[in-house]
């Protein structure tokens, strides 16, 4: 594997929920167009740490951040950026699948609409398009009218996908997206996550080892807020330098 | 294997001693039981019998009352052949304006209350408020429209009739539409949010959206609730024996039934007892498509 240009970096971040801090020091480098599972025991702050990417934790109060995370170079944690610019930038998709109260169609064209004016066809290019990369297209080609509800838990997942996708973000965060899933899904999903890669920088939180192994290419073993370690993939799983990491790994811990 | 047999034996042995028919514990409750439900059956039908008579009776006069003049001819003197279409069709168009007044201001206030309310003392203030006027006596509320609207136009009007009435709808769509919005997960609010969309946006297509059924119910209630009442109208429409526009007293349904029930001619009391199975009928009507919208929000989710 190739050095990869940084799309996120992390820098001496902390985070705090009232006077609790989750988030301890963190300092670290998301390549671009890559993919890089958080993995670690509940509770240790991925979610919290994806919640920082895209300032999810400012909509509650009395929680905060401390440090800088670079965008592209830019503070995305500094007080005069657009927030909602910066969501658009980066799609997030959830644990349990959270789609909206519209048809399949509406569910797609809700985010693109916030930031462009497309015509009826390129409108209609882009669903199809975007539902093509969750690999729902052909389950829901002819229902593209149908509530958004109406659809399995799996494809109520893939839709999520396929919405976070379909504004064209240029980061795409991914909390525990598999967990509700059947296999078939989840590999759908996995194979979706491969394909993403080449347009979109991907972090994912995962409790699946064997998910964490196949579909990423940088991991970073997180353990009460600390980044324990942070490398690629296969130097992680295959030859962990912290022993803490490889206990997580192989299982021998909780 | 030795091991697990005396263990389920043992089992056993626990499992007869405490679900035998004579055990004391069982038997207190089981007598506890049948007691509890023999006073709360004897509740429900105490409660029921006194609902049927009240409805039979209703339905006895009422439907003797009914005809078709009832629904074309106005409100006649005594002794006259009359109906009460003015008042039918005053108090349809004073709920429907008290309705469309209140609605709007009902709905923004609960979102405001639901998705803004989080931070400072404005929305515990207004929260508090709001349950007060949820609860004031009606008499009060038309009083207070006497006092600042009707006594600065001069006259009693439909459109003073409206406003009290809007005044009973608010408090009603204020406490649904927050405790609807207040049911759509956090999860949904994020997705949206989590794309980038402004908070408007959120509230409009995606929260309110999702609670639609709840809010719509909670109309249908406050509709229900102002359209049987009498007070708030007594110092705002008053009456009037003829057709009238919204400017000037208004013919209702529940003032016109007060006056002829209380008056001493049989042909009035006749009208008095068809006008009361109208109000009751639309309330209950209302109600049950109310519960039944509920019902379908429920099982959506
Ligand atoms: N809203 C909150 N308020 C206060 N503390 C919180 C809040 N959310 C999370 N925490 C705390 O922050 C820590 C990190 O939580 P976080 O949700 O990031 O863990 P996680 O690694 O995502 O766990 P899981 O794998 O179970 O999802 C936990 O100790 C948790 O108790
Ligand atoms: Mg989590």
């Amino acid at each position: 594997m190739t050095e990869n240009a940084s799309k996120l970096q992390v820098k001496d971040l902390n985070f705090y929920y009232g006077n609790y801090q989750a988030l301890k020091g963190i300092n670290l480098e998301i390549p671009a167009n890559q993919v890089t599972a958080f993995i670690g025991p509940s509770g240790c702050g991925k979610s919290t740490l994806l919640r920082v990417f895209n300032r999810m934790f400012e909509l509650y109060p009395g929680m905060r951040a401390e440090g800088e995370i670079l965008l592209d170079g830019e503070n995305i944690l500094a007080r005069d950026v657009d927030i909602n610019l910066l969501r658009a930038k980066i799609g997030m998709v959830f644990q349990k699948p959270t789609p909206f109260p519209m048809s399949i169609y509406d569910n797609i064209t809700f985010g693109v609409k916030l930031y462009e004016n497309l015509s009826r066809v390129d409108m209609d290019e882009r669903v199809e398009w975007a539902l093509k990369k969750a690999a729902l297209w052909n389950e829901v080609k002819d229902k593209l009218k149908q509530s958004g509800n109406s659809l399995s838990g799996g494809q109520q997942q893939r839709l999520c996908i396929a919405r976070a996708v379909a504004t064209r973000p240029e980061v795409v965060l991914l909390d525990e997206p598999t967990s509700a899933l059947d296999p078939i899904s989840t590999a759908h999903i996995e194979e979706l996550i491969h394909e993403l890669k080449a347009d979109y920088t991907i972090a994912i939180v995962t409790h699946n080892m064997q998910q964490a192994a196949r579909v990423s290419d940088y991991t970073a073993y997180m353990y009460l807020g600390d980044l324990v370690e942070f490398g690629e993939t296969d130097g992680i799983f295959t030859a962990p330098k912290k022993k803490a990491t490889e206990d997580y790994i192989t299982g021998k811990f909780g | 294997m030795e091991q697990s047999l005396t263990r389920t034996g043992k089992a056993n042995a626990v499992k007869d001693k405490s679900f035998s028919r004579n055990n004391m514990v069982y038997r207190k409750r089981r007598l506890i039981n049948i007691f509890n439900m023999g006073a709360s059956t004897l509740a429900m039908v105490f409660g029921l019998f006194w609902l049927f008579w009240i409805l039979w009776t209703l339905l006895r006069f009422g439907i003797e009352g009914m005809s078709t003049e009832v629904f074309t001819q106005i409100t006649p003197p005594p002794g006259s052949q009359g109906g009460l279409a003015n008042a039918i069709v005053g108090s349809l168009q004073m709920t429907f304006f008290g309705t469309l007044i209140g609605t709007p201001i009902g709905i923004l206030a609960g979102v405001y209350l639901a998705e803004y309310g989080n931070r400072g003392w404005l929305a515990p203030a207004t929260r508090f408020i709001n349950d007060i006027l949820l609860s004031a006596p009606s008499i009060v509320i038309g009083l207070f429209i006497y006092e600042v609207y009707v006594i600065s136009v001069g006259h009693f009007s439909g459109w003073a009739g409206s406003l009290a009435l809007s005044l009973l709808v608010i408090p009603v769509v204020v406490r649904t539409t927050e405790n609807m919005l207040r049911l759509v997960p956090n999860s949904l609010r994020e997705a949206a949010i989590a794309l980038g969309a402004p908070q408007w946006k959120v509230t409009m297509y995606v929260t309110l959206r999702s609670a639609k059924a709840g809010v719509i119910t909670g109309i249908l209630l406050a509709v229900a609730r102002i359209s049987g009442e009498t007070a708030p109208l007594l110092f705002t429409a008053l009456n009037n024996q003829f057709w009238s526009d919204m400017n000037q007293p208004m013919a209702n349904l529940p003032i016109v039934i007060f006056q002829f029930a209380m008056s001493p001619y049989e042909d009035w009391h006749r009208l008095a007892w068809a006008g009361a199975l109208l109000i009751t009928l639309s309330v209950l009507t209302l109600n049950i498509v109310a519960r039944w919208m509920g019902r379908q929000k429920t099982q959506s989710h």
